[in-house]
């Protein structure tokens, strides 16, 4: 176990080194000078231009600035953005709050998510399993927006029984909207995955063991059955939330929410790349440690995996 | 008493539920029946850019903060009338190149410092002085000894290191005495104390030049009616009011607290719920069939803004140095339609050169802004037609893609051109493409005046080698008028002199204004009265509860 922990731990630092590398040689490679736009439909001035090219060591090679940023990075030092504020405030200040998000979103999808897979795998064919079926159905093809929009506007403008979007203190209460709404898709996914899941596993021998050795019901599922079958839907739950902070952007906004996502926007259209690359360097990590502790969960939930 | 276990549940939610929906409305019951006196409201905002130093601040969501936080030397009425002093007491001349202004001997700063006249011509001097690389330097260019300060780069190719400026201090700003100083320009230009109501022109407290801009600019001190508080990035900036104002109207409520957002449509939601007391500009979603009137009732305004929207020329392109193909270009647009079916009629078709909210413009100026396919067929064919594809470039990171679809198609059914619209991913790469001279069709292009003045709109777009003419545009005969303009006296002889700069501009047809911007702006029942300024900004010492 221990040394297997270790070879995962060295593991993260070639695809640490690799992904921030791609990602900072993509945004420097997006087209376009940073300081063009940036006086509105008047040419900026040359000394502007230049001092701030100067300033940020944009007319050197694209390594020798990647290997700068990388010596700061090492030194807890995160950069700064064209504006002049540390990337590190950015950080601080952001990646509460998109976790807060994608945290609340998790919960709730894993709630109703394997709640509704559990109900309609034990009785399959069901009216509860029909309703449960179309109404995935409906979240998965909806794009978050829509379902963010229209939940908004109804429950927000029309019935005012929620705020429309969400306050600086980021209230759990003010969060369930947009943390359903970020959740849903993923949550029908859950639904689906643990449903098959449980029952394909209803039909096992250990099952009908266990019913046959007089096992009350609630022991058999929530014991035997369900332990079993949450492995594929531990996978996805742990892998999801890194998905879930990234992909945060479009319901940060509807909800204006204070996240990581507006930040990113905006620092890839003004090709701020030490921005981009310490925001996306703490999301894989999240991806990273996720990982790992989902192939660590495996072993609690089935005996029979060993880790060498 | 006893309350059984589920009984008590059972209250629990309920006052959950009155909780969550009490917490919805407090913010407005709290100041029902207050007086403005100690009223607060939140508005709707942008993060801004950059640290809110004036002169290097370009953009709206900056911008307007340091509206209300700075008074400069003149304002600018809400109604787009001729500006009147505001920290001067007087600005003399008698030939508009030597300017003695005089200012008020009694106003603050917002950390107790007086306003000398030296803290206008130190800013001035810091901003207009190149290694500092100020965004908005060249407003200082018409002042004398500019270009001992301010040097550019030699090859003018590409930043490459300018020669260091020999001095640090422009020879026209003499400071008389603590009340008095003195500017002499470069050439005598009559405009020039209208300008001075834009934010550039501002003066800076001597805690400015002590710190570094940005620290100054994270904890700005203004000398305007509202006082910064805090600035949390991306959720909030709190503004109080400056009791020590002594110019003009005293702010009436007591605290404004400006929301960061980064959706439109999530701060019209929070207006319509009243969660939010304004916001500038409702978002096209909301436009569509008159919905934010439905909304809001007679909490909807419109005003009108002194913005244009304009397609350029690229005159730098052989293909388009045929006065009689752009003219076609013009006449084939029917820019009422394009108004009504993409804005639904909520901005008007252009129809003056210079935009008619500022001061010396005629009104339907742009002969060649009207709808006449005859004639614009006609002088086609007198061209000899168009070669190749005409493409219409927009930059796609903003809402122009509809527009500038309608003006091509609209150029291709009428001229029979093989015309259409692209989009460049990003305002950057659009700017460095028009920079670089390499557009290879019209552009879109939007002017917003700096201050109302005709002048305004004529200089920086169409004389040659002007700060916006990006087109390449060059007629000797402007160049000659406009300048005789900005060396008149008087402004109603500047006015007469651009008038007919405007007449000859229309005979080229440079660029197509298309139409002119609207605000469509909204506020909570909480506002019982406010103004709009001339440029569509909330008028902050207007607002009453």
């Amino acid at each position: 176990m221990g040394r297997y922990l270790l070879r995962r731990l060295l593991q993260l630092v070639p695809v640490f080194i690799g992904t921030t590398f791609l990602i900072y040689w993509l945004v420097w490679s997006v087209p376009g000078d940073p300081f063009a736009g940036k006086c509105g439909e008047r040419r900026c001035p040359e000394q502007y231009v230049a001092f701030m090219t100067e300033k940020y060591q944009l007319d050197q090679p694209v390594l020798v600035q990647y290997a700068h940023y990388m010596q700061n990075l090492f030194q807890g030092d995160f950069g700064e953005t064209f504006s002049g504020r540390s990337v590190n405030d950015i950080i601080v200040a952001a990646y509460p709050n998109t976790l807060k998000l994608a945290l609340v979103a998790l919960a709730i999808e894993a709630l109703i998510g394997i709640t509704a897979g559990v109900l309609t795998g034990l009785r399959r064919n069901g009216f509860l399993d029909n309703l449960v079926l179309v109404s995935t159905l409906f979240l998965i093809a909806l794009p978050v927006f829509v379902i963010g929009f229209v939940l908004q506007w109804l429950l927000g403008v029309q019935w005012g029984i929620v705020r429309p979007t969400v306050s600086s203190e980021m209230r759990l209460t003010e969060l369930l909207v947009p943390g359903f709404v970020l959740g849903s898709a993923s949550m029908a996914y859950v639904a689906r995955l643990a449903r098959t899941s449980i029952a394909e596993n209803r039909r096992a021998d250990y099952v009908r063991t266990a019913i046959a050795k007089g096992l009350p019901m609630r022991r058999v599922v929530g014991v035997h059955l369900l332990r079993n079958s949450l492995i594929p839907v531990v996978t996805l739950l742990g892998t999801d939330l890194g998905a879930l902070m990234g992909g945060a952007i479009v319901t940060e906004g509807i909800f204006a929410v204070n996240g990581i996502g507006r930040e990113v926007y905006r620092a890839i259209v003004t090709k701020e790349s030490a921005t981009v690359v310490s925001i996306v360097v703490v999301l894989v990590l999240v991806y990273l440690v996720m990982n790992l502790l989902v192939d660590l969960l495996y072993a609690a939930l089935d005996p029979r995996i060993r880790y060498e | 008493m006893r309350v059984s276990k589920r009984a008590s549940g059972a209250i629990a939610v309920g006052a959950a539920f009155a909780l969550v929906a009490s917490g919805c409305s407090s913010d407005s019951e709290s100041n029902e029946g207050g007086n403005s006196a100690d009223g607060a409201i939140t508005i709707h905002g942008v993060q801004p850019e950059n640290p809110l130093v004036p002169a290097n601040t370009t953009e709206t969501g900056g911008g307007k903060v340091i509206d209300w936080m700075w008074t400069g030397l003149v304002e600018y009425p809400n109604d787009g009338s001729a500006p009147r002093n505001a920290v001067a007491e007087s600005i003399e001349t008698t030939d508009s190149k030597v300017f003695t202004i005089k200012i008020k001997q009694d106003t603050k700063f917002h950390d107790g410092t007086v306003v000398k006249a030296k803290n206008f011509v130190d800013a001035w001097n810091w901003a207009a002085y190149s290694p500092n690389g100020v965004q908005g330097a060249s407003f200082f260019a018409d002042i004398q000894g500019f270009d001992d300060v301010n040097k550019a780069d030699p090859d003018g190719e590409g930043p490459q290191q300018a020669p260091e400026p020999t001095t640090d201090k422009m020879s026209g700003l003499k400071v008389v005495d603590d009340w008095t100083f003195e500017v002499t320009l470069e050439a005598p230009t009559a405009v020039w104390p209208t300008k001075l109501g834009y934010s550039a022109y501002v003066p800076l407290p001597d805690a400015f030049f002590t710190q570094k801009p940005e620290d100054f600019g994270r904890k700005p001190i203004g000398n305007g009616p509202v006082k910064f508080v805090s600035w949390e990035d991306n959720v909030l900036i709190k503004l109080t009011r400056f009791d020590d104002y002594t110019l003009r109207d005293k702010m009436k409520i007591k605290d404004v607290d400006v929301k960061l957002y980064q959706d439109e449509s999530a701060a019209y939601s929070d207006l319509v719920s009243g969660n939010l007391d304004w916001v500038e500009q409702v978002p096209v979603s909301a436009l569509a069939g008159d919905k934010w009137k439905q909304d809001l009732g007679d909490r909807a305004i419109t005003t009108t803004t002194p913005i244009t929207g304009i397609i350029a020329f690229p005159v730098y392109d052989k293909r388009y140095q045929d006065v009689r193909l752009r003219k076609a270009v013009s006449l084939s647009i029917n820019r009422q339609e394009v108004v009504d079916k993409i804005f639904f009629g909520t901005r008007p078709p252009a129809t003056s050169w210079a935009n008619p909210l500022a001061p010396g413009t005629v009104d339907g100026n742009c002969t060649v802004c009207t709808y006449n396919p005859e004639e614009a067929k006609k002088l086609y064919a007198e061209a000899g037609g168009f070669e190749g594809e005409m493409v219409f470039y927009y930059n796609a990171d903003s809402s122009h893609k509809e527009w500038m679809e309608a003006v091509a198609q609209q150029v291709k059914t009428t001229l029979g051109v093989e015309a259409r619209a692209e989009g460049m991913p990003t305002f950057a790469v659009f700017r460095q493409a028009i920079n670089a001279k390499q557009m290879k069709g019209p552009y879109r292009a939007a002017w917003q005046q700096d201050y109302p003045d005709v002048e305004n709109w004529i200089n920086p777009l169409y004389v040659t080698g002007g700060s916006s003419n990006d087109g390449g545009y060059s007629n000797p005969q402007v160049d000659a008028l406009a300048k005789e303009a900005g060396a008149q006296a008087d402004l109603a002889a500047s006015h007469a002199k651009f008038a007919e700069a405007v007449k000859l501009i229309d005979a080229d047809v440079p660029a197509l204004p298309i139409y002119y911007y609207a605000n469509q702006a909204g506020h909570s029942e909480k506002i019982k009265k406010l103004e709009v300024t001339a440029v569509g900004e909330l008028d902050i010492t207007s607002v009453e509860l």
